[in-house]
C-alpha cells in the first residue's frame, strides 16, 4: 500500500468528488445519483446557515442534553495506577471518560440523527429510513422521527431483532416499524442493503438517515460534522480542566462515527496521539472478528471504497464481535484514509478484553459503558498503566451499556 | 471500431425488430449447469446475452436475483470461472454479443487492467456495473472503453434532462433504461411512461435504448418492444431455474431447458412487437 504524502492539515477532506485519498467516492446506482448530489447541495447550504445552526444547537442543548460532560475517571485511573506500581513501572496516566452515554437515547447517535433529521425537514421529506446493528441508531432514529412527526422504518437483520429485543420495543413505542431483514445472512450489512433498496425504490419522499460516517458522499462528510460536536466539546473540556491537550485519545470504530466525531477536531494537534479500536472478535487469525483496517482490504460497498472484511473473489464476509455496534465488515473511508496516511493507529481489542473493561469500569467507576465503548477502556487499560501519572487519556464512553446486560450476562453464563 | 453489440444492434435494426437481452446468473445452481443454459440462449432467440457476476451485496436486486446469486456464490462460482464460462460459450458462438453485469467490488478485487484484458480474451463485449455512475468513470468505464469493450451505462426515471448528456456521454453499445425507481423483479411500471421515457432519451442519443426491470412475460415485452430498440428479461430468467431446483437444491428437471422454454416464448413476443417508431 503506497503511503500518501503528508498533508498540511488531515481536516480539509474530502475533495470536491467526495475522496479521502482513495477512500469515500459515490459508488452507487444511478437511480440514487440526483438524491445525493441534491443532498450535498442542500448540506452545503445548511451548513451556512446560521438558522440551521442555531436550530440544531437549541435542539442539542435542551433535547440531547448537550455539551456531555468531560469526567475524570478517578476510580479507574487508581486502579491503573495500581496496575502500574505492581508492574513496578510507578506510572499510570489520568483517564478522562468523554460522557457520550449520558445523552438521551443512551448514546453518540443522537448528535447525528438531529443534525439528519433537521436536513430533512428542509428539504421537505415524508418519511425516514433506517439501518440499525444493535439499535441503538435505530432508536435514536425513531426518536427524531416521534419529535420531528415522520413515519419511520429501520431496517434491522433478522438475527439482531432476535437478540436485541429491547431495543425493538424501544423503536416501536417510538412509532417506528421495524423490519427484520433475512436477505443474506440477515446482519447490519443486509440491513444497510435493504435500506438502499428501500430508497432506491422510494426516491420521491424518503430521507435515508445513515448511522455512520459511511455509505456515498456526502455522508461521510455530513455525519461527521454531526459528530465533532463531540471532540471539539472534549477539545475545549481538556483545555479548561487541565489546562493542556491530551497526549492519547481512544475511541471505538464499527463503521466509526464516534470516532470520527472525538478524533477530527484533534487531527492537526500533531502531540496528540489518536488511536481507533476495532472489534478483535476471537482473534484475528481465524474469521470470527470485525478488524476491516487491520484484516482486511480496501474494496467498494455501500457507495464508498473502504477497507472491508472480503474474499480474494471480492464477496464480503460477515464479521463477528461480541458488540452488535462493532459487527460492520466495513468502516468509514475518513478513518480508512488516516489509517494509510498513518495520522490515526487502529488497534484489534478481543471479545474476552472488552467483557473485562465492561466490568471493571462498571465495579470501579459505577458506571455501565456499552460493549463498543468498552473496547475503548481495554485498549486504556493496556496502555494507560505503562504512561506517565502527568500524562492525559481521553476515552470516547460512546453509549451506555444497559442494552448489553443480556449479552454479558450469556457471555458470563449466568441467567437473569 | 464496431463490437458485436453494435453489429447485432445494427443487423436487428434493418430487420425492423427489437432485441430480446436475457440475463441469467452465471454459476447458478452450478458452473455445467449454468454454461448449459447460457448455450441454449442464443437458440431459443436471445439476441444479446447479460451474464450475471455474482456478488454478496447486490444492492440494487430483489429477492430472485439475490438468491440466485447466492446460490452461485454456494456452488463456487468467482469471477474467474464467470469469465471461463464466457470463453467457453465463446468457442462454440462467435456472434452473439455477452455483457458482463454486476457490482464494482469483484472487479475492483481482480484488478481492473488484468480484469479488462481477460474479459476481451473470453469474449466479452460489454459491462454494466451498477455501483459505478458517470461520476466514477475513471475506475473502470474509461480503461474499458479504451480497451475496445462497451460500457453500457444505466439511466432511470431519476436522470433527468439536465444530468441525461452525463450519462450518455461514455456509454456505447446501447443504452439500458431502468423502468422504473425500484430493484430487479419489481412489477412493471406504467408502459406509457416507459415509451415516453424511451423516446425522451432517443431524442438525446443515436444509440439504441432496451428496457428492463419488471418484464417478465411476452405479453410485456411485445408491449416494451413496440417502443424500445430491445427488451431485458432477468428476474423471470433466474426464478425458472430456481423453479425447477427441490428444497435442497437438487434438480427437479433439466434448468437449461426450463430456460430454453420461457426465453422461446419471450422471443416469439419480442419479434411479433412493431416499432412505433419509424425512424
Amino acid at each position: 500500500m503506497n503511503k500518501p504524502a503528508m498533508p498540511n492539515s488531515f481536516r480539509t477532506g474530502p475533495d470536491e468528488q467526495g475522496m479521502f485519498g482513495i477512500f469515500g467516492g459515490r459508488f452507487v446506482a444511478e437511480t440514487l445519483m440526483p438524491l445525493i448530489l441534491d443532498l450535498e447541495q442542500q448540506w452545503n447550504k445548511a451548513k451556512s446557515d446560521p438558522e440551521f445552526k442555531a436550530e440544531l444547537e437549541n435542539l442539542s442543548t435542551h433535547y440531547a442534553g448537550r455539551p456531555s460532560k468531560l469526567y475524570f475517571a478517578e476510580g479507574l485511573t487508581r486502579h491503573l495506577r495500581e496496575v502500574s506500581s505492581a508492574k513496578g513501572l510507578g506510572g499510570g496516566a489520568k483517564v478522562y471518560f468523554k460522557r457520550e452515554d449520558l445523552n438521551h437515547t443512551g448514546s453518540h447517535k443522537i448528535n447525528n440523527c438531529l443534525g439528519q433529521i433537521l436536513l430533512a425537514k428542509r428539504m421537505g421529506k415524508k418519511r425516514i429510513i433506517a439501518e440499525t446493528g444493535a439499535g441503538q441508531h435505530g432508536v435514536a432514529s425513531a426518536t427524531v422521527a416521534a419529535r420531528f412527526g415522520y413515519p419511520c422504518v429501520v431496517y434491522m437483520g433478522a438475527t439482531d431483532v432476535a437478540r436485541q429485543s429491547p431495543n425493538v420495543f424501544r423503536m416501536k413505542l417510538l412509532g417506528a416499524e421495524v423490519r427484520p431483514v433475512t436477505a443474506g445472512h440477515g446482519t447490519l450489512k443486509d440491513a444497510m442493503n435493504e435500506a438502499l433498496r428501500d430508497w432506491v425504490t422510494n426516491v420521491e419522499d424518503t430521507y435515508y438517515l445513515i448511522g455512520t460516517a459511511a455509505g456515498p458522499h456526502p455522508y461521510p462528510e455530513l455525519v461527521r460534522d454531526f459528530q465533532s460536536v463531540i471532540g471539539t466539546e472534549a477539545r475545549a473540556q481538556i483545555l479548561e480542566q487541565e489546562g493542556r491537550l491530551p497526549d492519547v485519545i481512544i475511541a471505538a470504530v464499527g463503521g466509526g462515527s464516534n470516532a470520527i466525531g472525538l478524533f477530527h477536531p484533534f487531527l492537526d494537534d500533531k502531540d496528540v496521539r489518536i488511536i481507533g479500536i476495532e472489534a478483535g472478535g476471537r482473534g484475528l487469525d481465524g474469521v470470527e472478528h470485525c478488524a476491516s483496517m487491520n484484516a482486511g482490504a480496501p474494496g467498494v460497498l455501500h457507495g464508498n471504497r473502504t477497507y472491508l472484511l472480503q474474499n480474494a473473489d471480492g464477496q464480503i464476509l460477515d464479521g463477528h464481535s461480541i458488540s452488535a455496534g462493532l459487527d460492520y465488515p466495513g468502516v468509514g473511508p475518513e478513518h480508512a484514509w488516516l489509517r494509510d496516511s498513518g495520522r490515526v493507529e487502529y488497534e484489534p481489542i478481543l471479545d474476552d478484553e472488552a467483557l473485562e473493561a465492561f466490568q471493571l469500569t462498571t465495579r470501579v467507576e459505577g458506571i455501565i459503558p456499552a460493549l463498543e465503548s468498552a473496547h475503548a477502556i481495554a485498549h486504556a487499560m493496556k496502555i494507560v498503566p505503562t504512561m506517565d501519572k502527568d500524562q492525559i487519556v481521553i476515552v470516547n464512553l460512546s453509549g451506555r451499556g444497559d442494552k448489553d446486560v443480556h449479552t454479558v450476562a450469556k457471555m458470563l453464563g449466568m441467567e437473569i | 471500431m464496431t463490437t458485436r453489440i453494435d453489429r447485432r444492434m445494427a443487423k436487428l435494426k434493418s430487420e425492423g425488430r427489437p432485441a430480446l437481452v436475457t440475463y441469467f446468473m452465471g454459476g447458478d445452481p452450478d458452473y455445467d449447469t449454468s454454461l448449459a443454459i447460457m448455450k441454449a440462449l442464443p437458440g431459443a432467440g436471445s439476441d444479446v446475452i447479460e451474464l450475471g457476476m455474482p456478488f454478496s451485496d447486490p444492492m440494487a436486486d430483489g429477492p430472485a436475483i439475490q438468491a440466485a446469486g447466492l446460490r452461485a456464490l454456494k456452488g463456487g462460482q468467482t469471477l474467474v470461472k464467470t469469465l471461463k464460462m464466457a470463453s467457453e460459450f465463446r468457442a462454440g458462438d462467435d456472434e452473439t454479443p455477452i455483457v458482463l453485469m454486476g457490482y464494482y467490488n469483484p472487479i475492483y478485487i481482480y484488478g481492473v487492467d488484468r480484469f479488462l484484458a481477460d474479459a476481451k480474451a473470453s469474449g466479452i463485449d460489454g459491462l454494466i456495473v451498477v455501483d459505478l455512475p458517470p461520476e466514477m468513470d475513471e475506475e473502470l468505464c474509461i480503461p474499458a472503453l479504451k480497451a475496445g469493450i462497451n460500457f453500457i451505462r444505466l439511466a432511470t426515471p431519476t436522470t433527468d434532462d439536465k444530468r441525461l448528456p452525463k450519462v450518455l456521454e461514455n456509454t456505447s453499445g446501447f443504452v439500458y433504461y431502468v423502468s422504473m425507481t425500484g430493484i430487479t423483479g419489481s412489477a412493471l411500471a406504467d408502459t406509457a411512461k416507459v415509451s415516453a421515457a424511451v423516446k425522451r432519451i432517443k431524442g438525446h442519443t443515436a444509440l439504441p435504448v432496451c428496457v428492463g426491470f419488471g418484464v417478465k412475460t411476452a405479453e410485456q415485452a411485445r408491449t416494451i418492444g413496440a417502443s424500445a430498440d430491445g427488451v431485458v428479461v432477468g428476474t423471470a430468467i433466474v426464478n425458472a431455474v430456481a423453479n425447477v431446483l427441490g428444497p435442497k437444491g437438487e434438480k427437479t428437471a433439466d434448468p437449461a431447458e426450463a430456460v430454453a422454454t420461457l426465453v422461446s416464448g419471450l422471443a416469439q413476443g419480442v419479434r411479433s412487437a412493431r416499432l412505433a417508431a419509424a425512424e
